[in-house]
């Protein structure tokens, strides 16, 4: 969307140029030399696809928020809340409470019946071939809604940050932000992922960490009132009435849309395939909820910082400034490093956001391209007899072709709101991947036609429900910006009155899922039997690879 | 259902090791031991995230009001979301480590393997 960059007159651009490349450069330097080292031996599939599965839980959980982490949470957050206060601080409720779900239910059990792929454990009792090709579907779909979120805020940080102007300049920097991931992905493999993951990860928490002691030092650490002075600072709505950033329904008028949001926020972490794949790199059960106790403390500590992050830009920085800014909403936080550390600061807190992008959009890479080898290649067109070796090159190739897609799907995702496209990306998979997997881990009589009835339905209500959605055309134009906030504009073929999908959809794939099995005879009692026992004791379980 | 585990089902040829486990009454009492364990705890947690959320929407001037300075009902509660997310992880990681570990592995080491 050529659009921003002419809403963007070079005089926006904050800070040096050239300290935030160098900054950055500097990280891609010393992450480069790490995967470098640390992916020597990287041929067998077990390694490429899950780093030997030699991870202990502690790196595994720091990886995990490294992946999780990503520029929705940073700069999405921090600017949803600078702009809408509380609503925007419900998103990182949603998205910490979600790891419930996965500790108690699915993490564990998941790795123990498991291998490389989500699909792994949604076909292990049912019929292989048709599960798998729908799983490894919806895997690429979720992955790509997410990879357009990550890409969307690499191109509004470019704006901001590189001084770069013009369409051109800032699709060339996506590009090579893009080609960096490759690298790291088709090099690297999981084991390079994962320390890609783990840096960003630490670098992230404690600049986060960092700016929030500097914001709440400004306010004599008085929390109370930095939100009374950010909640006075506010400015009036359109029509002059008064907005209350402490108070929820600024962003969000409609209570439907709002709980349909929440639902596919809590729903949907157990079910994105790139966050289930990290559990394969852990070498038990055990190890994985380790994983994930570290996940969570993390997490929740880093949505902490967001909350002081974003009222203090709110305050510090000021709505107007932020929505001017190249990036919008998504450069309240970058903008906040600005006021608070000068050049410097916002060199470092920009080149961390990169980081985040890389390494999340890294993440997504391998996910995807291992279930197109592994899911799609192995099983349909070889039907299950590819070497490893075979598989990893197919894997590798396939990442290329996935780069370059995020690449292009970057190019036009330019402008949009990430922590919504996240949102978004947060909704497919509650609808079709949630029900599947707690299906298959807990009710014995479910079978292959109910798993491709929840998963196709899930998938294509949810995807239908946000084309025919406000999100995609029709939402009435902004007088602030001279254009609607819709993807499209100047049409409108909405007819679907929330921007989430959400509240239909999970409960459809759930429907589905239980309509599919019960019409349906089939039950294979040998492979339910190994399943349940696998999945509770370990026996037979995947394990690490020597270490 | 009622049956013990054989010592070792491993051992037997006759008989899916999985399928026997399965049927024995000391792995029924693991699955149970489980799901008496996350279900509720998870019934649990999402009533509360749900009540929170309703509240958000439907209670909009009760969160917006300020309880001391500016810290609101909506702020408390939000971060009590928050410490009752750790407080939960905890405890279940807790219960895990100590009460269904141990009985995993139990049931593991008849099958011939070990539990990690």
């Amino acid at each position: 969307m050529s659009a921003v960059a002419t809403f963007a007159p070079a005089a926006t651009t904050v800070g040096n140029p050239a300290i935030n490349i160098g900054i950055f450069a500097l990280f891609v330097v010393v992450t480069l030399a790490i995967v470098i080292r640390a992916s020597r031996n990287n041929r067998s599939a077990a390694e490429y696809y899950a780093g030997g599965r030699a991870f202990t839980g502690r790196q595994n959980g720091i990886a995990i928020a490294g992946d999780y982490l990503s520029a929705a949470s940073f700069l999405g957050i921090a600017g949803a809340i600078a702009l809408n206060g509380y609503d925007g601080f419900l998103y990182s409720i949603g998205f910490l409470v979600a790891w419930l779900v996965a500790l108690l239910l699915v993490a564990e059990l998941l790795r123990n019946v498991g291998k490389y792929t989500m699909a792994d454990v949604l076909s292990f009792r049912l019929r292989q071939r048709p599960v798998r090709i729908a799983a490894a579907i919806s895997t690429l779909v979720v992955s790509f809604f997410y990879l357009l979120a990550q890409m969307a805020g690499a191109g509004g940080l470019v704006a901001l940050l590189l001084g770069v102007e013009g369409a051109v300049g800032q699709r060339v920097v996506i590009a090579v932000v893009g080609l960096i991931m490759i690298f790291y992905v088709i090099y690297g493999g999981m084991k390079g992922t994962t320390w890609v993951q783990i840096i960003k990860a630490v670098l992230l928490i404690i600049g986060a960490g960092i700016m929030t002691l500097w914001v709440l030092g400004q306010f004599g650490f008085n929390l109370s009132q930095l939100l009374g002075d950010a909640a006075a600072s506010a400015p009036k709505a359109a029509d002059g009435s008064t907005r209350d950033l402490l108070a929820p329904g600024l962003q969000y008028k409609n209570p439907i849309d709002f709980i349909s949001l929440a639902m596919a926020l809590v729903l949907g972490t157990a079910g994105l395939p790139h966050v289930l794949m990290r559990f394969y790199t852990v070498p038990t059960s055990r190890e994985a909820r380790r994983s994930v106790v570290w996940a969570i403390w993390l997490i929740g500590i880093f949505y902490l910082f967001t909350l002081v992050l974003g009222f203090g830009a709110a305050e510090l920085v000021g709505a107007k400034e932020i929505k001017a800014a190249p990036g919008a909403v998504n450069s309240a936080a970058p903008l906040l490093a600005f006021h608070l550390g000068g050049e410097i600061l916002l060199g470092i807190i920009s080149a961390v956001a990169f980081a985040t992008i890389l390494a999340v959009v890294a993440g997504l890479t391998i996910t995807a391209s291992a279930s197109l080898s592994h899911d799609i290649y192995n099983t349909v067109v070889k039907h299950g007899k590819a070497t490893p070796e075979e598989e990893v090159k197919v894997a590798r190739m396939a990442a290329l072709v996935l780069g370059a897609i995020a690449i292009v799907g970057g190019i036009f995702a330019l402008g949009q709101n990430i922590a919504f496209l996240v949102a978004l990306a947060f909704a497919i998979a509650a609808s079709a991947n949630l029900p599947t997997i707690l299906y298959s881990l807990f009710w014995k009589r479910f079978n292959t036609r109910g798993a491709l009835w929840s998963i196709y339905g899930g998938l294509i209500s949810a995807i239908t429900l946000i084309v025919f959605s406000p999100v995609v055309s029709g939402k009435p134009i902004d007088p602030a910006t001279g254009k609607s906030p819709s993807m499209l504009q100047g049409v409108d073929f909405h007819w679907f009155p929330l921007d989430n999908p959400g509240i239909i959809s999970i409960p459809l794939g759930f429907l589905l899922g239980y309509i599919g099995t019960v019409t349906s005879r089939e039950f294979n009692a040998a492979k339910y039997a190994e399943m349940e026992v696998r999945s509770l004791t370990g026996v037979g379980a995947e394990t690490a690879t020597h270490h | 259902m009622s049956k013990e585990a054989p010592e070792r089902v491993a051992d037997d040829p006759n008989v899916d090791p999985n399928v026997a486990m399965q049927q024995s009454a000391e792995f029924a009492e693991l699955r149970t031991k489980f799901r008496r364990f996350v279900f509720p705890l998870t019934a649990l947690f999402l009533a509360w995230y749900f009540l929170y959320v309703f509240l958000a929407v439907w209670a909009k001037g009760f969160m917006a009001t300020r309880v001391f300075g500016n810290i609101t009902w909506g702020l408390i509660l939000g971060l009590l979301q928050f410490v009752s997310t750790f407080v939960i992880t905890m405890y279940y990681a807790r219960w895990a480590d100590r009460e269904f570990d141990p009985a995993a592995e139990a049931l593991a080491q008849k099958m011939g393997g070990h539990h990690q």
